[in-house]
């Protein structure tokens, strides 16, 4: 009886012997044979995490990140058939790859680039009609409460994380490092990526988890300008619904 | 001839649908007639993916192709997996849901490769346990591919052609014939592929399969092809695939391409190709 | 912030924001459907046959990868990994590492 774990465990270590009772058309053991089957997995893996990360893939460069996603193929292999999501252990991953630890924003390019595919293959929504929100009352807006398009994903990041993978994409300046937090939001079918102040991540953050808008503008501190940040959310469409709470009677 | 209701995709060249070639399909199919797509990748939430695929659908019929169920697998099926192919199959409404006689998962690790498994009375009723599962939740009938194989299992009891007709007979679900497969692994495992078509049960077949492999050979320097779908289909294939109308009469017939996917032209050519086997069988 | 300045730096707000608008393109109703996919699909090809990928691992223990200079994001300031290392290069795994091909 050949079990489908001894298959399972020589598929990914390669210095296992084949499994009992594979064997060529005659009858004897195996060896190029069953590497056939080791190859389609070690490199559709390779292969899908190759084009899930392009910006850490440019940032380590192609051979250390082949090399890198042998390890992580067979330390995490994937847990669901969707190879689109593929990768979701990488920043865990990569926090604790001791051949990466110099490069501390890598996990959160991880992150970002995890949150551009959810993003890609997240449901539809419809933007509300900014008019719809020009007409609230005055009086009511600290009590309107906002809801997100699916597709709406913060990375919030120590580091320069927009800048980075700006300046990867599009092969701009390199950033100056501060803290950012990157938006990502998909007003058609492709996503977009904005930096935000942390400042501003924080308020959009708290909005997300259903804070009124009065106590998360508080969030950004004084002097916290929610402007910018609203013309942003209405220009990529990410904001589906406003609700209003009702006063206390 | 056995009951052929199963087939609801048109007799026609088909191609694997691939997201580049979505505005040339759109604007001139050529001689193709319907569309397949690998199930997988459609199971997002929304995006480009599921809007392209409705259009597409609007225009042409499709088939879901799964890759990823695990049919042969000796454990339980994914629950979760076969309520996202439910959801994909209520919504799209497809021609035609196929998925492979391989197993790909084992506890929770997804090796995104179709792998073998021996053919005994055991892994029969594991496999027909499977397909009654899968035809029961999405509530129609399915079929199922050969395999493209590389290695034999001393434990087989029996020839692939006869667990193939075993499944299709107790679990009434159709057949999806991979000629391009057939030569593969017959190639491989030192048979006649036309004796395999011979022995196959040709009236339960709901769609072909073509495409190409790859040529490499094994340590003792016996022929071993890949099945790699990265090139045209070979003359030797096409011949075989000559030898199968010429029992089926016309049917729907799938072009192949997921590695190194050419331009649509290089496609369109196939499916020509493809046309022109089938017009050559009298209907 | 007092709760009428919060009220009216919101108003004040969301009336600019909104017209700001004005001239910003509306989502198009235009479907775009083309466009090519964003990573990992899932087919059912075979790999390139017997290659090393499938048969090689690499050993990152100990001090078999090394930092190499080169790579993207040289000039990046990041003061808190002035750390003496050549912390700005690509990491390449030393060649005896890597996988024969």
């Amino acid at each position: 009886m050949t079990s489908q774990a001894e298959f399972r465990v020589a598929l990914l270590d390669p210095h296992q012997t084949p499994p009992q009772g594979v064997v060529t058309p005659d009858g004897r053991p195996v060896f190029k044979r069953f590497d056939v089957y080791r190859n389609n997995v070690a490199v559709s893996l390779t292969e899908a995490l190759e084009t899930a990360f392009p910006v850490l893939r440019r940032i380590v460069g192609d051979a250390f990140f082949r090399a890198m996603a042998g390890v992580y193929l067979r330390q995490h292999p994937p847990r669901s058939p969707l190879m689109m999501f593929y990768g979701e252990d990488m920043p865990g991953f990569l926090q604790n790859f001791a051949p990466a630890r110099s490069l501390p924003y890598l996990p959160d390019m991880a992150r970002l680039e995890l949150a551009i595919r959810q993003t890609y293959h997240a449901a539809d929504a419809a933007p509300v009609d900014p008019a719809t929100l020009a007409a609230q009352p005055e009086d009511a807006l600290p009590r309107l409460r906002m809801g997100f398009a699916p597709a709406l994903r913060l990375v919030a990041s120590d580091h320069p994380v927009h800048g980075i993978w700006a300046a990867n994409m599009a092969g701009g300046d390199n950033p100056a490092h501060r803290a950012e937090t990157a938006l990502v939001t998909r007003p058609e079918f492709d996503p977009l990526v904005d930096a935000l102040t942390p400042d501003q991540g924080r308020v959009l953050s708290a909005l997300g988890e259903g804070a009124r808008l009065g106590d998360a503008v508080r969030l950004g501190g004084a002097g916290f300008d929610f402007g910018p940040l609203l013309t942003l959310l209405l220009q990529r469409g990410a904001i589906i619904s406003l609700t209003i709470e009702e006063p206390v009677s | 001839m056995r009951d052929t209701g199963h087939i609801q995709l048109p007799p026609s060249p088909g191609v694997g649908y691939k997201p580049q070639h979505f505005t040339a399909i759109m604007g001139d199919p050529g001689p193709v007639g319907w569309l397949e797509v690998h199930a997988e990748n459609y199971m997002g939430g929304g995006g480009r993916p599921l809007a392209q695929l409705r259009h597409l659908s609007e225009r042409f019929p499709c088939s879901v192709h799964g890759v990823g169920l695990s049919i042969g697998g000796e454990g339980a099926l994914d629950a979760d997996h076969l309520a996202r192919l439910k959801t994909l199959c209520d919504w799209l409404q497809p021609a035609s849901f196929s998925e492979h006689l391989a197993w790909s998962s084992h506890d929770s690790a997804f090796l995104n490769d179709l792998l073998p498994l021996p053919y005994t009375t055991a892994t029969l009723d594991r496999v027909c346990a499977h397909i009654d599962q899968v035809q029961d939740v999405l509530g129609r009938q399915m079929l199922l591919e050969n395999p493209s194989s590389y290695l034999a299992f001393s434990e087989s009891e029996m020839d692939e052609t006869d667990f193939l007709a075993a499944v299709a007979g107790r679990t009434g679900c159709g057949l999806l014939l991979d000629v391009n497969n057939v030569f593969v692994s017959a190639t491989n495992l030192g048979y006649s592929p036309q004796g395999y078509i011979d022995a196959f049960p040709l009236d339960a077949v709901g769609e072909i399969h073509l495409g190409g492999h790859d040529e490499d050979e094994d340590e003792t320097g016996a022929p071993l092809l890949i099945d790699s779908h990265g090139r045209a289909v070979v003359d030797p294939v096409w011949a075989l695939l000559d030898h199968t109308l010429a029992r089926t009469g016309p049917r729907p017939l799938l072009i192949e391409w997921d590695t190194d996917v050419p331009d649509w032209s290089v496609l369109a050519a196939e499916a020509h190709r493809a046309a022109e086997a089938l017009h050559r069988v009298p209907a | 912030m007092t709760k009428t300045t919060t009220k009216l730096a919101l108003a004040a707000s969301v009336a600019t924001a909104v017209a700001g608008l004005t001239t910003a393109a509306q989502a198009q109703e235009n479907v775009k459907c083309y466009g090519v996919s964003l990573a990992g699909e899932n087919d059912c090809a075979a790999g390139p046959g017997t290659t090393c990928a499938g048969t090689s691992t690499v050993d990152y223990q100990g001090n078999a990868w090394t930092l190499v200079p080169a790579g993207s994001c040289e000039s990046m300031d990041l003061p808190e990994m002035a750390d003496g290392t050549d912390r700005m290069g690509s990491l390449e795994p030393l060649d005896r590492d890597l996988p024969q091909s």
